[in-house]
Formats: C-alpha cells, sequence, structure tokens
C-alpha cells in the first residue's frame, strides 16, 4: 500500500475549500440579470384552488412577474413523475395522481406552491408575495397512514381509490402461512417507522439561465445526479430537448437522498427563466425545506417471526402502510417495496417470507428516499423481531443469531436477493468482544444502585447497496439502468482527470477516486483531478445514493484505467521498440520483459500526444479512454451493532452508555473516510431512535416545522463510537468493495430500541424514544416489575 | 423582515418617549428572540428602540445584601462574573444554561425578562429569588412582576433598568432542556434565605413563571430533598405538546425540586 493508495488515510483533498469558506455552493452563484423567485405556498394541507388573483403583487416594487399554475399549465409543462412502476398483487399499475410544479386546481399539503413571484431582490418577491390572494375551498385532510384508506377518508387524488396507490407483495404467502401454522414459537409486533426530514445542511436552489441565442437552457442545481436531473426534466418534463438543457450540480452540501428527486422549484426555475428571459435563481429557506424537500421513512407495520422449537427463523410475513404522501416523489414507490421487501430475510436463513406493503397518499409532504431508503424499514423489522423473538423463547439474543446466520455463499434468500459474500459470526464475535457483552451483567448491577435502568441491543443488519444491475432493476420496474460511466483524459503533462457520473456531496470522491488512480497509475494524488456534476462535461451519470459511488462508480473508473493502462503500454511499445504484450507497467514505470529497458509514466503521457513515435496508422495519438460499468449483482454489506444504554428512570433521559459498530464493508479505499460515513450514519440511526420525528396535526399542519420543535442530534446527543470492521470481499466488483454510506443509519435504530426496551423490561417504547416517552415506558416497566 | 424605525436614543428619558411616540414600537435590548421573530415575519414592530446607545444599563454590581445587575448585561457576562460566582452560584450556573454561545454573548437579561417566554431560564431565578426589578418608573417585585405569557406588569414605555437578587443563603437550579429548542421543559428554582423560601417553575406552566407554595412550606421545615418526597404538583393548567404531557411537566417539576435543593447544599 502506498501512503496515498488504496486502504490509506489519506486527508481530504476537498475539505480545504469546504472549512475556509471557498466552496462553490448553488447559492454562491450570482448570474448577471438575475431575479429572484419566491413561492407563494398554501397553508392549507388540502383545498380546492378557487381562484388566484396576481393583480396587487404584479403592482408591488420590483416585480417582474407573478406566474400560476394556470400559466404553466398554457405552456404545457409536463408534471414531475415517479420513474418506478410498481404493479399491485392483481397486475394492476400504480395509480399515479397528476403531480404539476404549480398547483392549479387543488393543493395537497402545506406547502403546496400555488404561484410565483419574480423580482429584482428576495426582499420585494416576498413582499409581493404576500399580495397574491387566493381563494381556497378547504377540504378536510387525512395525514396518518394508518386511517387513509379507511372509507370515507378525504380524497387526496381521485385517480387513486382510498388513497392506494399499490397493494403489493413479494414472496410465497402458502409456504409462509404454513410455516406460521407449524411454528413452535410466533413472535409478533406492531412497529411504526418514524417520519423524518432529511434536513441536510444545505437547502435546496436553483438557477435557471436562459440562453436566448441558442434556445438553451443552464441549471445549476443542488442535485445528487444531474444527468438523471437532465433526462426528466427534459423527456418527461418537455422543457427543452436533452442537448439544449445543461444541469449543473455544483458543491453540494449533503443529500441524505433528499436531493436525488427532480422538485417542482427547478422545473419552475426553468420555465420562468425562459418567460422572463432572465436568469431566475431561488433558494429555499430553512422553514420551506421542513415543508417540501422529500421526506423519509413513515411507515406502519405489523410483523410476525416463526420459529421451531430449536429457535431456528422458520417464516417471517410483514403487512406494511407506507406513506408516501401528496405526490409521489421521483423513486417514492420503489422505496417501500424493492429496496424494503427484498431485505427482510436479513443475515438468516428463512425458508419463507412473505410481506405485503399498500402504499397510500395523505396530505402531506411527498415520502422519498432517504439514508437507507426502505433498508432502515427492513432491517428495524427483521432485528426486532429477532431480539424480541430471542426474550421471549429465553434464548441469549447473540445466540439466536448465531442460529440462524446465513453461512454459505452463494445464498438466495426467498425475496428476490443472492446475498454473494459474508461472514456475520465474525462481526457479531468481534462486536461482542469489542462490547465486553459477557460483564454486561454487572454493568447492569451497577446501574441498578444508582436507581438507573440499564439495557443492551443488538442489530446484526444487512443492506443491498451498489444499486444495481440495470437488467435486474429494469425488469422490477426503474424506468432507468443504474450502471456507471468513467472517463480518464490523461494529459501530456501526465496528469489525469477522472470524469465521472458520480456526484460528491459530503461522500469525499475528489480523495476516493484520486487515491484509485495514484494507485494504479502510480502518479501524485496531487495530479489527479475528479470532474463531476455538470452534463457538459461528463457525458452521462446515474449520480450518487444508495452506496454506490464505491462499488458500482470506482468499478467504471477500474475499466477505463484497464483502456488506458492498455493503450500507454502501447505507446511504451513504440518507444521501447517493443510489442505492448511485452510491456509490464508498475508503480509509474514501463519495463521491457526481462530487460532493463524502462521509460516513465510522464515520458509516455507526451508521447501518446506528440505522437513522434508511431504513426497514425499504427496507433490514434492521444490518452483518454471512456468506460461504462454495470454490476453483476447487488453488494450486501453487513455487520453487527451493540447500543448499551443507562436510563433514568425519573426523567426518561437515555444515555447512550457505549456504541460499538463492526461492519463489513468489503476492500476499504479511505479507512478515515469511511469511519466519518460510520459515524454520520449512526448519528442519523440515533436521530430517528431517539430524537426526530416528524409531526402532522390532524388539520395536517406540520408542528415540527422547525429546530425549535424537530430534535436534530448534536454534538453532545451522542457517545463516542467504538467502530471496528471485518472484510469478506465483495466478488461482485473488480475492487471487492461493498459500500458504507448508509450503514449507520440503517442499523442504529434496531440496536438503540432493543437496549431501550431491554433497559425498561417491555417492547412497547416508540421512536422517537423522548424522555417523555422513556419516562413514560420505564413506568409501565416498574410497576410490571412490582407485580 | 418588514421595514422598520431603528431608534438609537442615548438616554433612556429619549427611548421612553420614542416608544410612547412609535406607532407600535419595540425595545430592542440582545434581540435573541426579537430579530429571530422578525426574519420570519411573525412580528413586524414600526420601530426599534434599540437600548445599546444608553450608557449605565449595563454591568454587575455586589451590594452588601444583594447583586445588581444592569438590564443590558449579556449573560456570558452574569455567568463569568465572579461576584454572581461567589454570591450567587446558582444564579451563574442558570444563565450557562440559556441557550447557546452565541445566545449567551447577545442575550441579555432585561431582554429575558421583559420577554417572559414561558420557558426562559431567568423568569426562575427572578422569582425563585424574590428579585426587584428596577424600571424608568418604579420598583417591581418579582412576585408582581410576572402576568403570564409573555406577559409582565411593564407598560408600554417602562424600560428595566436593572434587577437586584437578594444573596440567598443557598439556592439551586437544575432544568430539564427540551429535547428540540433546549429551552427549559420543567426548570426548578429553589432558595433559602431570611425572608424564607422559594421555589419556582419555569417550562411547565401556562400561565408562565410560578411558585409552588406546599414545596415552600415543606422545605421552610426541613431544608432536605426528602422533604419533597410525596407533594405532587397537579397537572391542571400544565403545558402539553410533542416533548411531554402536562402529567410528565407536573412529575418532572418534583424531580427537579429535589435536584436543586441537593444541588444547593
Amino acid at each position: 500500500m502506498s501512503a496515498t493508495g488504496i486502504g490509506a488515510a489519506v486527508r481530504r483533498k476537498e475539505d480545504h475549500r469546504f472549512i475556509t469558506g471557498t466552496g462553490n455552493y448553488t447559492s454562491d452563484i450570482t448570474r448577471p440579470g438575475e431575479v429572484r423567485a419566491y413561492f407563494v405556498r398554501s397553508p392549507h394541507a388540502h383545498a380546492t384552488i378557487k381562484k388566484v388573483d396576481v393583480k396587487a403583487a404584479e403592482k408591488m416594487p420590483g416585480v417582474v412577474a407573478v406566474l400560476t399554475g394556470a400559466d404553466l399549465a398554457g405552456d404545457k409543462i409536463g408534471g414531475l413523475i415517479c420513474g418506478w412502476a410498481i404493479f399491485s398483487k392483481d397486475g394492476s399499475p400504480m395509480k399515479a395522481g397528476a403531480h404539476p410544479a404549480i398547483a392549479a386546481d387543488k393543493v395537497r399539503c402545506v406547502g403546496d406552491a400555488v404561484a410565483v413571484v419574480l423580482a429584482e431582490t428576495l426582499a420585494q418577491a416576498r413582499d409581493a408575495a404576500e399580495k397574491v390572494k387566493v381563494d381556497y375551498g378547504t377540504l378536510p385532510s387525512v395525514v396518518d397512514p394508518a386511517k387513509a384508506q379507511a372509507k370515507g377518508a378525504p380524497q387526496v387524488h381521485d385517480v387513486a381509490p382510498n388513497n392506494t396507490i399499490y397493494e403489493w407483495h413479494l414472496g410465497d404467502k402458502a409456504a409462509t402461512d404454513a410455516a406460521f401454522a407449524s411454528a413452535k414459537h410466533v413472535t409478533k409486533l406492531d412497529i411504526v417507522n418514524n417520519r423524518l426530514v432529511p434536513n441536510a445542511m444545505e437547502p435546496r436552489a436553483a438557477i435557471a439561465e436562459y440562453d436566448q441565442g441558442n434556445d438553451s437552457l443552464t441549471l445549476w442545481n443542488t442535485s445528487q445526479n444531474p444527468h438523471v436531473a437532465r433526462l426528466v426534466i427534459s423527456a418527461f418534463i418537455g422543457m427543452a430537448p436533452e442537448h439544449k438543457l445543461r444541469v449543473i450540480a455544483p458543491d453540494v452540501g449533503g443529500g441524505f437522498g433528499s436531493k436525488i428527486f427532480i422538485y417542482p422549484e427547478e422545473v419552475v426555475a426553468l420555465w420562468a427563466s425562459r418567460r422572463v428571459k432572465r436568469p431566475v435563481k431561488w433558494v429555499s429557506d430553512r422553514s420551506e425545506a421542513f415543508l417540501t424537500d422529500a421526506h423519509g421513512r413513515d411507515h406502519v407495520t405489523h410483523a410476525e417471526m416463526a420459529f421451531d422449537a430449536s429457535g431456528k427463523i422458520t417464516g417471517l410475513r410483514a403487512k406494511t402502510i407506507a406513506n408516501l404522501g401528496a405526490y409521489m416523489s421521483t423513486f417514492s414507490s420503489s422505496v417501500p417495496t424493492y429496496l424494503y421487501a427484498t431485505l427482510l430475510s436479513g443475515q438468516y436463513a428463512i425458508p419463507s417470507i412473505y410481506c405485503e406493503v399498500d402504499a397510500v397518499y395523505t396530505n402531506t409532504a411527498p415520502v422519498d428516499a432517504y439514508r437507507g431508503a426502505g433498508r432502515p424499514e427492513a432491517t428495524f423489522v427483521v432485528e426486532r423481531l429477532v431480539e424480541v423473538g430471542a426474550r421471549e423463547q429465553g434464548i441469549d439474543p447473540a445466540e439466536l443469531r448465531r442460529r440462524n446466520f446465513v453461512k454459505s455463499f452463494p445464498h438466495q434468500t426467498p425475496v428476490i436477493m443472492a446475498y454473494d459474500a459474508g461472514d456475520y459470526n465474525a462481526s457479531l464475535t468481534k462486536a461482542m468482544e469489542m462490547a465486553d457483552y459477557k460483564n454486561f451483567g454487572k454493568r447492569k448491577a451497577d446501574s441498578e444502585k444508582k436507581g438507573k435502568l440499564r439495557g443492551i441491543g443488538f442489530s446484526t443488519y444487512i443492506e443491498a447497496c451498489g444499486i444495481a444491475p440495470s437488467q435486474a432493476v429494469g425488469s422490477l420496474g426503474a424506468g432507468v439502468g443504474l450502471w456507471e460511466s468513467a472517463e480518464v483524459r490523461v494529459n501530456p503533462t501526465g496528469s489525469v482527470e477522472i470524469l465521472t457520473g458520480s456526484h460528491s456531496h459530503g461522500q469525499g470522491h475528489e480523495t476516493t477516486f484520486a487515491q484509485l488512480v495514484s494507485e494504479r497509475l502510480g502518479v501524485p494524488i496531487e495530479t489527479v483531478s475528479v470532474v463531476h456534476g455538470d452534463t457538459d462535461k461528463v457525458q452521462f451519470g446515474m449520480g450518487t445514493y444508495g452506496s454506490r459511488s464505491g462499488a458500482v462508480g470506482m468499478s467504471a473508473i477500474v475499466k477505463a484505467l484497464d483502456k488506458v493502462e492498455a493503450k500507454a503500454k502501447k505507446v511504451a511499445g513504440y518507444m521501447m521498440e517493443a510489442s505492448a504484450d511485452d510491456i509490464e507497467f508498475k508503480n509509474g514505470s514501463f519495463t521491457v520483459k526481462g530487460t532493463d529497458k524502462k521509460v516513465g509514466w510522464g515520458d509516455v503521457t507526451l508521447n501518446a500526444y506528440i505522437a513522434h513515435k508511431f504513426t497514425g496508422g499504427q496507433l490514434e495519438p492521444g490518452l483518454k479512454e471512456g468506460a461504462f460499468y454495470d454490476p453483476t449483482n447487488f453488494t450486501f454489506p453487513a455487520g453487527c451493532h451493540i447500543a448499551e444504554v443507562e436510563i433514568d428512570p425519573d426523567t426518561g433521559k437515555t444515555e447512550i452508555a457505549n456504541w460499538v459498530a463492526v461492519d463489513d464493508f468489503g476492500v476499504i479505499i479511505n479507512p478515515m473516510i469511511v469511519e466519518g460515513q460510520v459515524h454520520g450514519g449512526i448519528a442519523q440511526g440515533i436521530g430517528q431512535a431517539l430524537l426526530e420525528g416528524a409531526s402532522y396535526n390532524s388539520d395536517g399542519q406540520l408542528v415540527t416545522g422547525s429546530f425549535m420543535d424537530y430534535t436534530m442530534p448534536r454534538a453532545d446527543d451522542l457517545p463516542n463510537f467504538k467502530v471496528g470492521t471485518t472484510v469478506t470481499k465483495c466478488p461482485s466488483n473488480p475492487l471487492g468493495i461493498k459500500g458504507c454510506g448508509e450503514a449507520g443509519a440503517i442499523a442504529a435504530p434496531a440496536a438503540l430500541i432493543n437496549a431501550i426496551t431491554n433497559a425498561v423490561g417491555h417492547e412497547k417504547v416508540p421512536m422517537p424514544a423522548s424522555p417523555s416517552a422513556v419516562w413514560k415506558a420505564a413506568q409501565g416497566g416498574m410497576k410490571r416489575a412490582a407485580e | 423582515m418588514y421595514a422598520f424605525t431603528y431608534e438609537r436614543p442615548k438616554n433612556i428619558a429619549d427611548a421612553a418617549k420614542l416608544l410612547k411616540k412609535a406607532d407600535d414600537g419595540k425595545i430592542l435590548a440582545g434581540g435573541q428572540t426579537l430579530l429571530p421573530a422578525m426574519k420570519l415575519r411573525l412580528a413586524s414592530p414600526g420601530t426599534l428602540v434599540d437600548l445599546s446607545g444608553i450608557k449605565g444599563l449595563s454591568g454587575i454590581k455586589k451590594g452588601g445584601k444583594d447583586i445588581t445587575i444592569g438590564a443590558m448585561t449579556k449573560h456570558v457576562e452574569v455567568m463569568k462574573s465572579a461576584d454572581v460566582q461567589k454570591a450567587i452560584p446558582a444564579l451563574a450556573h442558570l444563565v450557562s444554561l440559556i441557550g447557546d454561545p452565541a445566545v449567551r454573548n447577545r442575550g441579555t437579561i432585561g431582554g429575558s425578562l421583559a420577554n417572559n417566554d414561558p420557558s426562559a431560564d431567568y423568569p426562575a431565578a427572578a422569582l425563585g429569588l424574590g428579585a426587584t426589578i428596577h424600571t424608568n418608573k418604579r420598583k417591581v417585585d418579582a412576585d408582581k412582576f410576572f402576568k403570564g405569557l409573555f406577559e409582565t406588569a411593564l407598560a408600554g414605555d417602562e424600560i428595566i433598568e436593572s434587577v437586584s437578587f437578594p444573596v440567598p443563603e443557598k439556592a439551586g437550579y437544575e432544568k430539564f432542556p427540551n429535547p428540540a429548542s433546549r429551552f427549559a421543559l420543567v426548570g426548578v428554582f429553589v432558595s433559602k434565605s431570611k425572608d424564607g423560601v422559594r421555589v419556582a417553575v419555569t417550562g411547565a406552566s401556562e400561565s408562565g413563571v410560578f411558585r409552588v407554595k406546599e414545596m415552600e412550606a415543606a422545605l421552610a421545615k426541613n431544608w432536605s430533598a426528602k422533604a419533597l418526597d410525596g407533594i405532587k404538583v397537579p397537572a391542571k393548567n400544565m403545558i402539553a405538546d410533542l416533548h411531554g404531557t402536562a402529567e410528565y411537566r407536573a412529575h418532572l417539576i418534583g424531580v427537579m425540586a429535589r435536584r436543586a435543593v441537593t444541588a444547593a447544599g
């Protein structure tokens, strides 16, 4: 391993500009002549729009235009789409309601845009927005997914009776029911997986600029996948032909999934820019972000696990209602289906699984992928069932897991996935040692002497990452392929530019991708730059989410580097008058096998471009290669997290006394960055379990609309994490990478709730396990103990 | 933020005149509540009268029996004051729990008391120590100053100049923060002095800061956490929200009160 190659804890190259305030975020960009956009948003969760009167607003100082949903429809701008088709049990397609970028007839959630004001300054736009008069006919609203399908519930979209988008299922119902019929023990749980607000540090933003001369549009936005945004805005929304639309996602300050999707505001900015022939800039404020960013999770589930007499799991069945909010966001349909039910086998060999998922509309913000996307929900179901099953059967939870682990690979689960490699016992064993599990009883007794409750909980999670083999996802309804592209441009002086379809919004690609190149080409890491996030520079790409940039994005770079190396060997062959087959390339030097002839990287790259050593008939000049990589399988990161808590029963305050994470991410490029990803993921997982929860009242108002009420995790809410790894190489990609971005968020909630329920002595602890909720639960637990 | 007229008078008399004259005038002290509300367009005063140009409104004076703190004294100054730490350490401790460093470096005692947020910390200290609020017109006892949610005895053109805290024999403050805002979900200030025992509660009641007479009577007889055992504060009129039921808040008053007595020693 070199100091900057694969496996080295290289400091992040991009951090200098981020921590010195010299990054270039969308809101840092100012275009000459730009106007500011401010949206008029619905204060009602559900209402018809009788009339939008913009006359008074148009007369306000600085106003350039006030545009409505009727104007948008008049210009034939298409609505937003959901790009993954899901079919119900009966074979009928999902019932997707229309999603205009500005509502024209009806608003379906608080924050729905009803008009946009364009003005010279933001303050003028805001002032004028208050003068837009909207005559609403308010309607009753529904916010609770468990009530959305009830008879007489308010109807969000006419196209979806009973607010039901689809009634989907996966697995073998008859076999699963049979397993339950012959079970020795059945564990049953009712689970609410709480709704979360992503809250990336940088709010969403968009600047659209219409070029009259070329009749083309440029969009700067906070996107995790600018090419997909361009494709959707062009092909489906019909804004402009693909070659007349450029999308640039510059520095982006965090996404966690929420910036994958195509949102109304960027569509409106593009359209408005062409209408007023001036650049249009929109920057979300935090209050808008709470209301309009796609939220995460929001499942209501009943789940059961069947065991035989030896504690072997024989079946799992689950019924989930997934709240997709008022509109189907870009990938919303896939999250509670193929990203969820396919992971219900966990790390276990379960012979039969059956899962039903009803997706419903409600008068709430759209729900879509959020760090982990479906897999945290699946892990929570499986790991809670296993832990509770162990408690009910009087078996140590670690032992019960060991009895059921998948031990040979490849392993085909009953729910599509074929696990390719892993060693679940290794991560469990290592985590138990790091957590000093054997002395937990002593620590619990010590806590009890102080009047505190102590608990410990496991989460042996698995996720499917490296998203995804295109043919496989295509057969499941995806509207796109999920390969990745890379181009390696070698300059005459030997420096290297990597153009990637992946997008970095905090992951550190500028460092890890450069480490790969440094390792492969033997060049200093400083001579490698990574270009991403611009559809005019990178030909196409699928972006970053689903822990895919290492496993898929870097695999594409490997393929392109293979081609670069092959061509560089040819150049070196001409330079040293040898056959390319006899050239060896190592540590940045080309040698002729069995001789002392040697040329360096820089000599070869220069000769590739000056082309003096070969004719055009022999070899094309230049050194630039591209590749598309389509994975052959998902990757399956897995591991074990153990949480230990101490609870003050007088206040319900939970202190996390210890946190151990042992993860198997396959081959690791940069252990420092991976550890950072683990920390961040756990922080969000602890956030879900202990602190965060979006709450709407029955009128559809978001009660947790600011940080005064929405509990974002803070540094002092989190313990020190003990992080370890085990390694089984991923056999499905050339680097052996599995992916690390989501693991913490997937593993953590189950570990923490398992620990808290262990401490209070019963299972009725909701998420978030706030002090008041835990106090109530602890009261129940103590009463039970006294009885 | 909407447009407003900004005034920065040089003395209290001018400030009072400006307030009287202004259509919907507001005093700007530290601005830690008012300015965010204005930015969110939830508050739209016509005139802001900024007190920062008036000399003598800031500073901490130690008297024989009390500590007097100027209205424009910032939280961080009270927190770091050697005099406060020595005479009323519970007060320095309370101030250290207000907001975050940014808030403590801008927020003022006068602003906090005049705002009377039902979840703010300072009102608990003022009521729990029996402070006297000195205005440009009169002296007001803390017992008569707080009038419910965001309401005080202050007239429209009345300006707090300083606050005097009698030095107690013992005092303690325990706060259970709202997990999101870190305001007090329940905060209890207890003190013991020649004039008697005081127990003041913030964060819990729909009517703002209040005293718990039953606890005061019990502690007057026996200054110990144990003396509070069995005293239940009724849940009626307690705040109930996402972060805690009325019953939870009522329960926490007992827990925090016992811990405050223990902390007071």
